[in-house]
């Protein structure tokens, strides 16, 4: 923006507040300097993008519309400009400054750095304390901006998403309810049109753009939908136990898991080993190597045996096709 | 930056106007300006005013020595208004402080929630109930830590490396404790490394306060964790791997510099690694659906690897 735009667009902020009564477009071409005096369409070309831009940034313009003029007026009023009254004691300045950091390099950082910024204008005091306490969130996700904007504007929206483990990706259209961090991941949870059914959708699997399908305000989110529920899925739990052969001296993590270690023949412990889905328990036995042997249950020795033939092939024939 | 000059402009005027004889190096830094920039935004200010723009309509600024004084700026002298995304911004993250277990000062939280909302509308009271951070579980050592990290009192570890698969002893001053991405972290200076680490809380398996006080060197400085906790370095070795789409979750799980589509779900993700024996570890728990295309080493060794283990089992490749 230019220095001259930027001015023009200051005093017209002034002029529309100070004004009581709602001014008219060629009232506002007099009193704020940098309008084109001569040529009306220009002005008015200019005038239509100075409102749009004083809107983009949360300026509210009314428009007022007598039947007995012809053209509109307009104006800004004080109270829904102006930032309410607001006092924040120190302790509670210090708890904002904290919460405004935590989204310093998430696309979120503008919006927090902006309200900080706005209540200090306020008189909200500036000097924050430094804390012990380091606070981050990242939101990486290419698709968190746009679920973000849909959320706040209860609006569909429609993504190609590939489930986990999935070869193909499927166009989704979802009513977003909202979004949700967990373990560090970020996921949304709302209704999907096609399934007719609530789902959740981790952001890191949606490819390429999430564009808004319909009207804002479209969507609504059910009574008392418990967001997180949705997407903490449960685990099961870890009901069976495997008997694993470890090298002594070795595989201190499986050790530290182990529920009972024994000393075992040879070189060789034994450990128990809760678990409840064997594909995982053989991906992880399978990374120990030689250091660790599944005997017991047979189906877990046979996914170990498994995995270990696949590593073992794929690294063999560089130019293997799966 | 220039695109945000307005919206500046319309909080430095209220600021300056209720901070009278603010300094010109301390408001730059507030708003993240030099003070050339802020200069500038002082001498835009001071041309502008109310129609008419007579001297007398004008907004009055001056810095003399240094100390702003701004005055007949009356019509903008209140802040705008918190925009939607910028309280929304602000709740979700209050909120998320509020799970925080060692949080202290819950009531002053509740406050400024309170405060918040009222200021903010509605809009974004709802719009920060959707959007929320669930915190991972403190492991028990937190409050231990976190009461070492203030009394700055030196910390006795043993460490679970999942890299190595090894734990290991560490005495460690803690600096500070810090939450990224919804999981507890310790950084301080690592006698055992010599040097700035991250401890992620659930891999210490114990701790101990030592009655020793903390003493880090000087260059025990925090790390910017803005960029993420862990950063490779540029001299680690540089792996490429090929996935299946069973394989796809590594490309989530760890920070690949390139990630590739193949088609049909596979990827080709290139990641650095300081220690080989991770990667080898990593191929032999994606069995089939993960291949180490470079270097060639590298899947040499997961090969004889492989099959020393399937020896085991008396099971031939």
């Amino acid at each position: 923006m230019s220095r001259r735009k930027t001015e023009r667009l200051l005093n017209l902020v002034i002029c529309l507040l100070a004004t009581r009564r709602p001014l008219s477009a060629e009232q506002i071409r007099q009193a704020v300097p940098g309008y084109d005096p001569d040529n009306d369409e220009a002005f008015q070309r200019m005038f239509e993008r100075d409102k749009t831009e004083l809107r983009e940034i949360g300026i509210p313009i009314e428009v007022h519309r007598d039947p007995w003029e012809d053209d509109p007026g307009y104006r800004i009023v004080r109270q829904a400009y102006e930032l309410p009254e607001i006092t924040l004691e120190p302790d509670e300045a210090a708890v904002i400054g904290l919460a405004a950091q935590v989204w310093q390099r998430a696309s979120l950082a503008e919006a927090a750095s902006g309200a900080l910024i706005k209540l200090q204008a306020g008189g909200a005091p500036a000097d924050l304390a430094e804390s012990p306490l380091e606070l981050r969130l990242d939101t990486r996700d290419a698709a968190f901006p746009a679920l973000w904007e849909a959320v706040r504007d209860r609006r569909a929206v429609t993504f190609a998403y590939r489930s986990a483990g999935s070869e193909s990706v499927l166009t989704r259209v979802v009513e977003p309810w909202g979004v949700v961090s967990r373990g560090g991941r970020w996921y949304a949870v709302g209704h999907d049109r096609d399934r007719d059914a609530p789902r959740v959708f981790r952001l890191s699997r949606i490819t390429g753009p999430v564009s808004p399908v319909g009207r804002p305000g479209a969507v609504t989110v059910p009574e008392g939908v418990d967001l997180r529920s949705m997407v903490g899925f449960q685990e099961a739990p870890n009901e069976r136990v495997a008997l694993v052969k470890v090298r002594q001296g070795t595989c201190a993590g499986l050790r530290h898991a182990a529920r009972a270690v024994r000393t075992g023949p040879g070189e060789w412990d034994e450990a128990e080993v809760t678990f409840a889905d064997p594909e995982r328990l053989a991906g992880w036995i399978a990374s120990l190597g030689s250091d660790a042997e599944v005997m017991d249950p047979p189906d877990a020795r046979e996914a170990v045996i498994r995995r270990l033939k696949g590593a073992f092939q794929t690294a063999g024939d560089p130019s293997c096709e799966r | 930056m220039s695109s945000d000059r307005l919206p500046r402009l319309l909080a430095l005027v209220p600021y300056l106007m209720s901070h009278p004889g603010a300094e010109v190096p301390e408001v730059a830094r507030l708003f993240g300006l030099s003070e050339k920039q802020l200069i500038d935004d002082l001498q835009l200010v001071w041309m502008c005013g109310l129609p008419g723009h007579t001297p007398g309509d004008l907004i009055d600024v001056s810095w003399d020595g240094g100390e702003i004084t701004i005055e007949n700026a009356d019509t903008i002298a209140r802040p705008l208004k918190l925009g939607v995304d910028e309280a929304s911004a602000l709740l979700v993250a209050l909120r998320m402080l509020d799970e925080l277990p060692e949080f202290e000062g819950r009531d002053v939280l509740a406050r400024v929630i309170a405060k918040l909302e009222q200021a903010a509308g509605d809009g974004a009271a709802t719009v920060s109930s959707q959007v929320q951070v669930e915190i991972g579980a403190a492991p028990g050592a937190h409050s231990v830590i976190s009461d070492a990290t203030r009394r700055r009192r030196r910390l006795s570890l043993r460490y679970y490396v999942p890299g190595r698969d090894e734990i290991t002893p560490r005495e460690v001053d803690p600096l500070r404790v810090v939450m990224v991405d919804g999981r507890h972290y310790l950084e301080g200076w690592c006698y055992r490394a010599e040097a700035m680490r991250m401890f992620r809380l659930d891999r210490i398996l114990d701790v101990e306060v030592l009655d020793v006080a903390a003493d880090p060197p000087a260059e025990a400085e925090p790390m910017d964790v803005t960029a993420g906790v862990f950063r490779p370095s540029d001299s680690d070795e540089l792996v490429e791997l090929e996935l299946t789409a069973a394989g796809r979750w590594v490309a989530e799980y760890y920070p690949c510099e390139e990630v590739v589509e193949l088609g049909e779900g596979r990827l080709r993700v290139s990641l650095r690694a300081r220690d080989q024996s991770w990667l080898v570890r990593l191929a032999l728990r994606l069995g089939d659906s993960g291949r180490v295309s470079s270097p060639v080493s590298l899947a040499d060794r997961v090969r004889e690897t492989a099959k020393q283990a399937l020896a085991n089992y008396d099971s031939v490749a």
